[in-house]
């Protein structure tokens, strides 16, 4: 007898094909090798690294984390050793793992920097794709560049003209409509948006009269924001025509299918990670069944196919 | 070193005295590879509220049994304090990097290390006292009253010299174990000493001071709320000269003489 085959996770994000739609989030796994030996790598769809500056980064005054009710803030400043000891030290773990690596890039004061590691991460062929940290709050910036249309689409266009690599911009929710920054990173030729990164938040230690981070405010993630991002995605997937990767407070299977539902064609698991670094893991095999159960083919049988409502 | 994620039966769960309690679970693989100044991330419970797993320090082990001292100072420690015999506990251990000890057998360097520990910081100082075999440190513990102190039966019975320092002078020397310290070095030739401690970050950076001003080696064992505990987040970090380490990942335990806090 043959083998009915099992439900097809795999997806298509620009040019690049990820075996299963789960991948883990920047800021949240490191350069992967902190994770060796918790859970097996080689079966996340993707990677996307912590982000690289050009020059190493100190990172932030700490603290830099606190907990929150069903969340964390953190401000860790992208910490982070620079391209070169990334490419001398870091790559090497990541290419022995044979899956898509995805590299987070940041500028710390002109936006040119995007296009001096963009030009450096396009000759490496080991990298699958390029993510635009353009929504990091915690460098002191009076305005990001993913607060700006204008700036975002002139950015990603510069961007485009420098690789063919698929470009994936992450967008901040601290904005009026995230769905015109996401059309802008359409237009100007961003192969998929990936939202949300944190949102901007405060905790006060009322005993010493302090805020709970070394740098004020940080970003706040965790379950705590995951009904903000569902809708976020739910909008832009309702305005774009690109791939959308979903991440805000995914810690289990179901939290991972609203995002499906609401028009994402992959996600990030973020936050989870430091609480169960081996929970994208459980979430494939959530997902495998789910789809077996509900006799799911493929995944775009559901990304976006919400129903109404109806009591 | 092997760390691995875990479900681990609660054997018992008892407060101690104050508001510190003693929890006992099993645990062979971390039993067998705990190292004294190394810790535990545990999940107090199955929900997202508390988030975060709490570090805390393994105090011992003895066959496949792991032992935790912990104060009840939070939502966290409160629900922890919660969790009875035959509980099944999420576990993340060893992780990090313990203190750095040599197996004394010269008899002429007996007596050559120092542990001091503030409040909660007998902890992983028992656990290091008990593996440093052939030697019986010279312990100061520091409390705040004569009812605060801690273990002090448990490094009795491992042959230690235990000194006392209270802050209301309930026993042992009136102030702070710190101020103890910086006695006892003026009096007693300690110069093959080093000095091992565990407390409160102001006791740690007396001790780190305390020890520079007299030649002394010293290992400390920092403390840090942590969202990962392995590494991955950068957020526990401390200013040393080499930048800054994370806390749960290059230390807890790091040389006085490294930090610049």
């Amino acid at each position: 007898m043959v083998k009915k085959p099992g439900p097809d996770l795999s997806v298509k994000i620009g040019s690049l094909h990820l075996k299963n739609p789960v991948m883990v989030a920047s800021g949240t796994f490191g350069y992967a090798e902190e994770f060796n030996g918790l859970l097996d790598l080689k079966k996340l769809g993707a990677i996307v690294t912590k982000t690289i500056t050009i020059k190493p980064r100190q990172g932030n005054l700490p603290p830099r984390t606190c907990e929150t009710p069903s969340g964390m803030l953190n401000s860790i400043g992208l910490e982070n050793p620079g391209i070169d000891k990334f490419i001398g030290d870091k790559l090497p773990f990541l290419k022995k793992l044979g899956i898509p690596i995805i590299i987070s890039i940041a500028s710390e004061d002109d936006p040119g920097e995007f296009c001096i590691l963009a030009e450096r991460l396009d000759k490496i062929s080991a990298i699958s794709a390029i993510e635009l940290n353009i929504s990091c709050p915690n460098l002191q910036k009076n305005k990001l560049i993913s607060q700006d249309a204008r700036e975002t689409f002139a950015l990603i266009s510069a961007l485009r003209k420098l690789t063919r690599k698929c470009l994936i911009t992450k967008l901040s929710p601290n904005v009026t409509s995230i769905s015109d920054i996401a059309l802008a990173a359409q237009e100007a030729g961003s192969d998929a948006v990936a939202l949300i990164n944190t949102l901007a938040g405060m905790s006060i230690d009322v005993h010493k009269r302090t805020p709970k981070l070394g740098s004020w405010s940080g970003g706040l993630s965790g379950p705590a924001i995951r009904p903000v991002a569902v809708k976020m995605v739910w909008d832009v997937y309702n305005k774009i025509k690109i791939p959308i990767i979903g991440m805000g407070g995914i810690m289990d299977t179901e939290s991972a299918l609203e995002f499906f539902l609401a028009g994402a064609t992959a996600i990030s698991v973020g936050t989870a990670n430091f609480i169960n670094p081996g929970i994208s893991l459980d979430i494939i095999s959530g997902l495998e069944k789910y789809m077996a159960d509900g006799g799911i083919q493929s995944l775009s049988n559901i990304i976006g196919k919400l129903k109404e409502c109806k009591d | 070193m092997e760390t691995a994620l875990l479900k681990v039966r609660v054997i018992s769960n008892k407060k101690l005295k104050c508001n510190y309690w003693h929890l006992e679970f099993e645990c062979g693989m971390i039993a067998r590879n705990a190292r004294p100044g190394q810790f535990v991330e545990v999940k107090v419970n199955h929900l997202m509220d508390p988030l975060l797993r709490r570090p805390l320090s393994i105090h011992g082990v003895s066959g496949t049994r792991v032992r935790i001292i912990y104060e009840v100072i939070g939502k966290g420690t409160q629900i922890l304090s919660e969790q009875g015999p035959g509980v099944f506990l999420d576990v993340i251990g060893p992780l990090g990097k313990g203190f750095e000890y040599g197996q004394i057998t010269n008899k002429a360097d007996k007596q050559k290390n120092i542990l001091v520990a503030g409040g909660m910081g007998v902890a992983p100082l028992v656990f290091l006292a008990q593996r440093m075999k052939g030697s019986r440190p010279l312990v100061l513990i520091g409390a705040k009253t004569k009812e605060h102190i801690l273990c002090e039966k448990e490094f009795k019975s491992l042959g230690c010299k235990i000194k006392i320092a209270t802050d209301d002078g309930s026993r042992g020397f009136k102030g702070r174990v710190t101020d103890l310290l910086k006695d006892l070095l003026s009096t007693v030739n300690c110069q093959l000493s080093t000095i091992y401690a565990c407390g409160p970050q102001p006791m740690l950076k007396a001790v780190a001071r305390i020890s520079c001003e007299n030649n002394l080696a010293s290992q400390l064992s920092l403390e840090r709320h942590m969202a990962c505990g392995f590494g991955a987040c950068l957020g526990c970090v401390v200013s040393t000269k080499s930048g800054y380490k994370r806390v749960c990942k290059d230390g807890p335990v790091f040389a006085g003489e490294e930090l610049t806090w």
